[in-house]
């Protein structure tokens, strides 16, 4: 038997407009009479119009899990259970998605039906992180939801201080942008860290995010401790042909404004006879000109990625983006993914030993210094990893020498 | 024996893969943009696939994702995907099925949109519906900001895209934007001295301040933590690890407005979002005065910006002064940054603009 809704009249006001309602669909899940979920939706309603009322939330953490993993429930227990008594247990199971958030219905319409059946029936695509968010069980149901997903072939993502879910980009399936297997990238670095990932014992969590291009639409410079991104290294292509065409239909002055003069390094040139001179060496790769010109211009052949590691969001010495550690690698054989793997477990094991207690790895180079943390993992130094040298003199420099011999080596090494 | 999980990880995509994605993969040649809401990527195979974008409340119930999986199977070819903003995708093979797909998105009430120059679905965290620290909601601001810019979305003239964020508290769940509407405590927490010793690890939480303001004290007999006023700067840093220490308030935690967010290589390196607005009431069911200021500023770049500036290229064309000056916000001492680095954002130059 169904409780009596509650009066959610601020809740109400959103339900008009044109954008799609989250209240109408927590309403359809709350009238949905005879379903497990519905009384527990009613008072996740009442809750919620609490919420906007007082404009205050009332969920706590706890310690909800699944069977062998130490992570990927997020615990929720209600501070207003006394009030809203059905909605008190809210947990949500975070359940990676394949890469590149690809779905058939069938897979959508057999996630539905588990959740309808165990959970809720609230589910969100997706989460900050990437994780598809099923949220809505009780203590008691989670494992029989989680063993379900699991024999589906789904498993939980991270929480807490662990490595978490990655993202990458639609890439290689949809974009001709694509300068890398993003899928490939995001299942080989996360998947071989799933015991990091699902057994928190990290100093904080650890992200991964692959874009395929520079465009970085998975936002990793800003949110990734290991950021990986497409790029290439050799002349990008262009059509003339298609450029005369585009600058037939835009204009000169249109391309002028919004193409040669919008490069940031004034690689771009446009001809007396509408065809484009670029000059590559200066070029940054920033994507703009492709962008805009899609099918005149695009990336070039010799493609592979740059890595960047420590971007972070705000918690707790403010934002930070990634700085690159690799500025290229070719990602070609199966032995160069073992090498980027291999980065990949050198800066974890490095930031497990050295990182305090709720540090990311941005805090821990920015308080250690880039140096310490390229000798600590085995990575050289590279001007492509600064904006401008050192500006201030106060440093000890009397191993001068043999850092330059070292340079002069591997200078001489990449030659032969 | 229970079951011990399969530790799968990340599924292999290609098995719910549109087929001609999977067949072109890493094989495309171009795209474009025949309308607002649909992408066309023809592959170098001479294969071709429309999508057509449409916008989601992302906190779907299973109805509603059972109703886009109709649409797909009746009016698409059964394969979706998701954008990391929450809209929803449907490829197609045959050109003659997107205006019909669109024309029953659209009476579904889905948005189609979100591609090129458009002001795109806010990332959001959970807020007050799920989250166990949020100052706000998020789906809820989510939906009366975007009911505000819908005609944005399913169009493409602004400047450039447009990408909003929004969090509900100040560790920015929501990430960097071009708008992003965040929380802003304007309080220290309030400390309920009875539970800090049974709930909090007190050293733990002495040490998430970033400023050093917590320091472990005595309170009516009982160990707890004590914060100097003076020193706090209301982060609520200290409030997940120890909620005793209560920072949202209803009145004193306001939304505050940041611009300039930008994840794209593209032009300029990535940028972080800079401050503009603060002291915003965080007003539900619809947040008006916070949508007020978001819409007065795309209303000054969609007009000032030029073609293809992102919000933080146009403002570092026309400088900060004119910013203020064209959106009439009021510049603060606030807006001075004084956190490390800050020096490196003020101006060493005799360049002003007149």
């Amino acid at each position: 038997m169904a409780k009596e809704m509650y009066s959610t009249p601020m809740l109400d006001q959103l339900e008009d407009g044109p954008w799609p309602s989250f209240v109408t669909g927590l309403k359809r899940l709350a009238n949905d009479d005879g379903k497990p979920y519905q009384n527990m939706m009613i008072d996740l309603l009442g809750q919620l119009e609490h919420s906007y009322e007082t404009r205050k939330g009332y969920w706590k953490g706890g310690t909800v899990g699944v069977l062998g993993y130490g992570g990927g429930v997020i615990p929720r227990f209600s501070e207003v259970a006394a009030k809203f008594p059905e909605s008190k247990e809210f947990h949500t199971l975070r359940i990676m998605p394949p890469a590149g958030m690809h779905y058939t219905t069938g897979l959508l319409r057999d996630m539905c039906n588990l959740w309808e059946k165990h959970g809720s029936g609230l589910v969100a695509f997706h989460g900050q992180s990437g994780d598809i968010m099923f949220q809505g069980v009780e203590t008691d149901k989670v494992q029989e939801a989680f063993d379900e997903f699991n024999a589906m072939g789904f498993d939980l993502g991270g929480a807490g201080p662990a490595v978490r879910t990655g993202m990458s980009c639609v890439g290689g399936s949809r974009c001709e942008q694509s300068c890398a297997n993003e899928q490939k990238i995001h299942r080989l670095l996360v998947n071989n860290f799933l015991d990091d990932m699902h057994r928190p014992a990290l100093p904080y969590k650890f992200k991964f995010k692959v874009s395929g291009c520079p465009n970085d639409c998975m936002n990793a410079i800003e949110r990734a401790d290991m950021a990986v991104i497409g790029t290439w290294r050799d002349d990008m292509k262009v059509k003339q042909d298609e450029v005369k065409a585009y600058v037939a239909e835009k204009g000169r002055k249109s391309v002028i404004d919004n193409v040669v003069t919008r490069c940031p390094t004034n690689a771009l040139s446009l001809n007396d006879d509408d065809t484009l001179t670029v000059d590559n060496r200066n070029c940054v790769r920033c994507m703009h000109c492709i962008n805009v010109m899609t099918k005149a211009l695009s990336v070039g052949d010799d493609k592979g990625v740059t890595v960047l590691m420590g971007g972070k969001r705000t918690l707790k010495i403010g934002d930070l983006m990634g700085t690159v550690v690799i500025p290229f690698m070719k990602l070609d054989s199966e032995e160069d993914y073992e090498r980027l793997v291999e980065v990949a477990e050198e800066t974890i094991d490095f930031f497990a030993e050295n990182a305090l207690e709720h540090e990311r790895t941005g805090e821990m180079i920015e308080r250690i210094g880039l140096v310490n943390f390229l000798e600590g993992v085995g990575l050289e130094v590279d001007p492509n990893m600064i904006d401008s040298p050192r500006q201030s003199s106060y440093v000890r420099m009397d191993a001068w020498d043999e850092e330059a011999e070292k340079w002069f080596s591997r200078k001489a090494e990449e030659a032969a | 024996m229970p079951n011990m999980p399969i530790e799968s990880g990340v599924p292999d995509p290609f098995q719910y893969m549109h087929p001609t994605l999977a067949k072109n993969f890493g094989a495309w040649d171009y795209h474009d943009r025949p309308r607002p809401g649909v992408l066309h990527h023809v592959a170098k195979s001479g294969d071709e696939v429309w999508t057509v974008r449409a916008g989601t409340q992302r906190q779907m119930d299973l109805y509603t994702i059972r109703k886009l999986c109709d649409i797909a199977d009746e009016q698409g070819e059964g394969f979706v995907r998701f954008t990391i903003r929450s809209n929803i995708e449907f490829m197609v093979t045959d050109s003659t099925k997107v205006d019909t797909l669109v024309t029953k998105l659209q009476d579904e009430g889905f948005p189609v949109g979100g591609t090129g120059n458009s002001v795109s679905m806010v990332a959001h965290t959970q807020g007050w519906l799920h989250c166990d620290i949020p100052g706000t909601d998020a789906s809820g601001v989510v939906k009366a900001l975007m009911d505000e810019l819908h005609e944005e979305f399913v169009r493409e003239d602004m400047p450039n895209r447009v990408h909003l964020t929004t969090s509900c508290c100040q560790i920015n769940c929501g990430g960097q934007g071009d708008i992003a509407i965040n929380i802003q405590h304007t309080k220290p927490p309030k400390i309920n001295h009875d539970l800090v010793a049974n709930v909090c690890e007190r050293p733990t939480v002495v040490a998430r301040c970033p400023v050093a303001a917590i320091r472990p004290a005595l309170v009516n007999g009982k160990p707890s933590l004590e914060v100097d006023e003076k020193k706090c700067i209301c982060c609520g840093a200290c409030y997940p690890p120890c909620p005793p220490m209560q920072i949202n308030d209803p009145e004193h935690s306001k939304l505050a407005v940041w611009v300039g967010g930008n994840h794209s290589n593209a032009r300029s390196k990535p940028s972080f979002q800079k401050l503009v607005a603060a002291g915003i009431p965080n007003n539900p069911p619809r947040w008006p005065e916070a949508a007020g200021v978001v819409k007065k500023i795309l209303k000054v770049y969609k007009e000032d910006a030029r073609e293809w500036e992102r919000m933080n290229d146009w403002i570092e064309r026309v400088g900060w002064p004119r910013f203020f000056e064209l959106t009439e916000l009021p510049f603060t001492k606030f807006h001075i940054d004084n956190w490390r680095g800050a020096r490196r954002s003020l101006n060493a130059s005799t360049h002003i603009r007149f």
